[in-house]
């Protein structure tokens, strides 16, 4: 390992967020699971208002994409712009309030969501002030992140640092604008947009927190730390600024494709569905340039259990991206819409793509940041299969349930009238449901796992002293 | 910064040393998109079917209260149901209120699609005028129980009663929790005026009687009696022609 780096650079930070993320990734699929159980077991809501399906599920979805996804953007992000620019964060003090804050906004949404204040905005629900905390502590992590580029001692800005300055912007974009609302009470407030046009917004919103939040953040983690894990350089740099520009420039479009066939006009509908057809070049370009970075070291994946997660990642990256514009489609979306596939596809993008790369990250963080081995690489196996196989069994049980769905709702039997009534299609669900719950436990495990596998790697470096020893090294000249 | 001078040879490469370059046209990039996609809803005529079908708005928003009460607490409506769409009452927005923070929407739509089956499920499929006064819509993205666009007048009020209460009881197979905590609470009256009144700043046209007498529409009213008031309400606003294409 090299000398000198806790001195030069601000780890500290960055080990916090890390270790956030591991906690998050708990909470979040611990609440999904109980969710899911709910819907497959609904005696688990148990007549309290605090714990019911409809002010969990806005629990379980802020903590999965905000806690752990955003603990580990920004985990990923900050040492990713030190590491790459050869200089400190430009500023450890705003850093620090970086952490706080966001931590803050994940606890205020804990307590307000249950209690059901709540703006009811898929992705957004959390009440306006705490809107105004998001604006200032994201604003905070863009700026101290620009700064750090902008001082930087390198000649060029590295790829993952587009990508992650790409998302910073459009989440600006985003959340200010769909997060207009008027107050009418401490946390009461209704959204300045209504109908067709708050649709829109609401899932120009939507569909970016995954294209932004959700793709180009973790792909900025994916240009570091896959060719950092593989040891090689990425395989094509022109590749890298193709699918960059065409991603920033063509993700914006694809919201509409949540509103097919609904009050929206359709030709929003219709140019949103053709952009994200579109997409599956940039997307799949993006994979191929991960996965390349491979060519002439595909026997590393038999012996580095980390490099297993970020490939594993990038090969759900290239299956959801191909799957959602498939679903954009018209005639696939008639069917598709409303039901469990959408659930599906989400989670294979989330369980599969973004949590994959995370975990990977997280696990190739924990050494340089700890600066000692992994408490157990057994574990790190056991979860990379338990992460895989519980993510599979979710996604095929939820293609099995949406498609099925979608099929009963639209059957007709042989004298013209509806086959099927809607409770039908909702007594059929139930094994899938149970299904779902239990490859989201299988997943959960992993998550446990490695919660206390990161524990322990801390345990160890405090018990040997090598970060202590790691922070007395001089730094170099 | 002295040992980066460096001479770009091309455009990509200028935005790659210039920091402040990139984020210019990331800017303007990340932009496009949204304001093609988003703008034109505010403006194109087409988008709003009452541009070209008035009698699918009440014409009397904002003019006259929907609901009065009089000296001797008696409601007297200004408004017939199917006389087009307007505003909520402050028991029916009491009611929206509370489907909003039990979550409802993450589980019904409100967003009946033009299709055989739903028609023949739900009915007439969904107008954008329909949820013109939505602050923020409830179109929902997934069904897990049915479509609500439609469902007010289907049931008895007291069927949504006993269903809120314990959904198993009438429909044995649903997975929709209980909702018993509805029923304690009664609807504070000054905080639906001040909810309204806020509506209303964002073009909401409520009429000052509507604001001024909210207090006296949802006295003894519980939030029961407010969601089954919403819920009756949805999609019994406008009465919709069978001959007629709304849409293109």
């Amino acid at each position: 390992m090299e000398s000198g780096l806790e001195q030069k650079y601000n780890f500290d930070v960055v080990r916090w967020f890390t270790i956030m993320a591991a906690v998050y990734l708990v909470v979040g699929a611990a609440v999904g699971v109980y969710i899911a159980s709910e819907l497959a077991w609904p005696f688990l809501n148990f007549d309290s208002p605090y714990i019911s399906f409809g002010r969990l599920r806005p629990v379980h979805t802020n903590a999965v994409i905000f806690a752990f996804g955003g603990s580990t953007l920004m985990a990923t992000a900050f040492y990713t712009v030190q590491r790459t620019c050869g200089v400190r964060l430009w500023s450890d003090k705003l850093a620090w309030f970086v952490f706080w804050g966001w931590n803050t906004v994940i606890l205020l949404a804990v307590i307000t969501l249950p209690l059901g204040l709540t703006e009811s905005k898929e992705y957004a629900e959390l009440e306006w002030p705490i809107d105004i905390l998001i604006a200032v502590v994201w604003l905070s992590f863009t700026f101290n992140f620009i700064m750090t580029i902008a001082v930087r001692k390198t000649s060029h800005i590295y790829v993952s640092n587009w990508f992650f300055l790409g998302m910073m912007v459009m989440i600006v974009y985003l959340h200010v604008v769909n997060s207009l609302a008027i107050p009418v009470g401490l946390f009461k407030s209704y959204s300045l947009f209504s109908g067709v046009q708050d649709a829109m917004i609401q899932w120009w919103w939507g569909h970016n927190a995954v294209g932004f939040y959700l793709t180009a953040g973790f792909l900025g983690i994916m240009y570091y730390f896959v060719p950092k894990q593989a040891g090689r350089p990425i395989y094509s740099y022109r590749l890298s600024v193709i699918h960059f520009w065409a991603l920033m420039f063509g993700y914006v479009w694809l919201g509409a494709h949540h509103l097919q066939y609904t009050a929206l006009p359709d030709w929003t509908g219709s140019l949103g569905a053709a952009v994200s057809i579109a997409m599956i070049i940039p997307s799949w370009g993006g994979a191929v340039n991960g996965m390349m970075t491979l060519s002439g070291a595909w026997d590393r994946l038999r012996t580095d259990y980390v490099l297993r997660f970020l490939i594993m990642a990038l090969a759900f990256y290239a299956m959801s991206t191909f799957e959602g514009p498939v679903m954009a489609l018209k005639t696939v979306n008639a069917l598709s819409h409303y039901t469990d596939w959408t659930i599906g596809h989400v989670h294979s993008g989330a369980l599969g793509w973004v949590a994959g790369i995370s975990i990977g990250a997280i696990y190739h963080l924990m050494p340089r940041l700890f600066h000692t081995e992994m408490f157990s690489e057994r574990l790190v196996n056991f979860h990379f299969w338990t992460a895989t196989i519980g993510t599979v069994v979710y996604i095929v049980a939820m293609w099995v349930s949406g498609i099925m769905q979608g099929l009963m709702w639209r059957a007709y039997d042989e004298y013209g009238t509806l086959a099927y009534t809607f409770v039908e299609s909702v007594d059929a669900m139930h094994p899938y449901y149970a299904m779902r719950a239990i490859g989201g436990a299988i997943f959960l495990t992993g998550a446990i796992v490695m919660l206390f596998n990161v524990l322990m790697t801390v345990r160890k470096s405090a018990v040997d002293g090598s970060l202590v020893r790691a922070r007395h090294v001089p730094a170099p000249a | 910064m002295a040992d980066r001078k460096v001479k770009a040879k091309s455009f990509q490469e200028w935005m790659e040393i210039n920091i402040w370059g990139l984020l210019f046209f990331l800017g303007i990039a990340l932009a496009v998109g949204g304001l093609v996609e988003i703008v034109p809803l505010f403006f194109m005529k087409n988008t709003m079917e009452h541009n070209q079908f008035p009698e699918i708005v009440w014409a009397k928003a904002g003019v006259e209260p929907i609901v009065a009460v009089d000296e001797a607490g008696k409601q007297v409506w200004n408004w017939q149901p199917g006389e087009g769409v307007r505003p909520y009452t402050a028991l029916e927005l009491a009611g929206r209120d509370i489907y909003q923070r039990e979550g409802c929407y993450l589980c019904h739509s409100q967003m009946v699609r033009p299709f055989r089956d739903e028609k023949e499920r739900y009915g007439h499929y969904s107008l954008a005028s329909e949820s013109m006064f939505d602050h923020p819509m409830q179109w929902g993205s997934k069904r897990t129980g049915p479509d609500l666009a439609r469902v007010g007048g289907k049931y008895s009020d007291d069927w949504h009663r006993q269903h809120l209460r314990r959904p198993q009881n009438l429909v044995p197979e649903s997975v929709m929790p209980a909702y018993p905590w509805l029923d304690d609470t009664y609807v504070n009256g000054k905080q639906m005026r001040r909810h309204m009144s806020g509506l209303r700043l964002i073009g909401v046209p409520y009429a000052d009687a509507d604001i001024e007498q909210a207090s006296e529409v949802v006295k003894g009213k519980t939030e029961m009696d407010a969601l089954v008031t919403y819920l009756q309400v949805l999609g019994t606003m406008a009465k919709l022609d069978e001959a007629k294409a709304y849409r293109e």
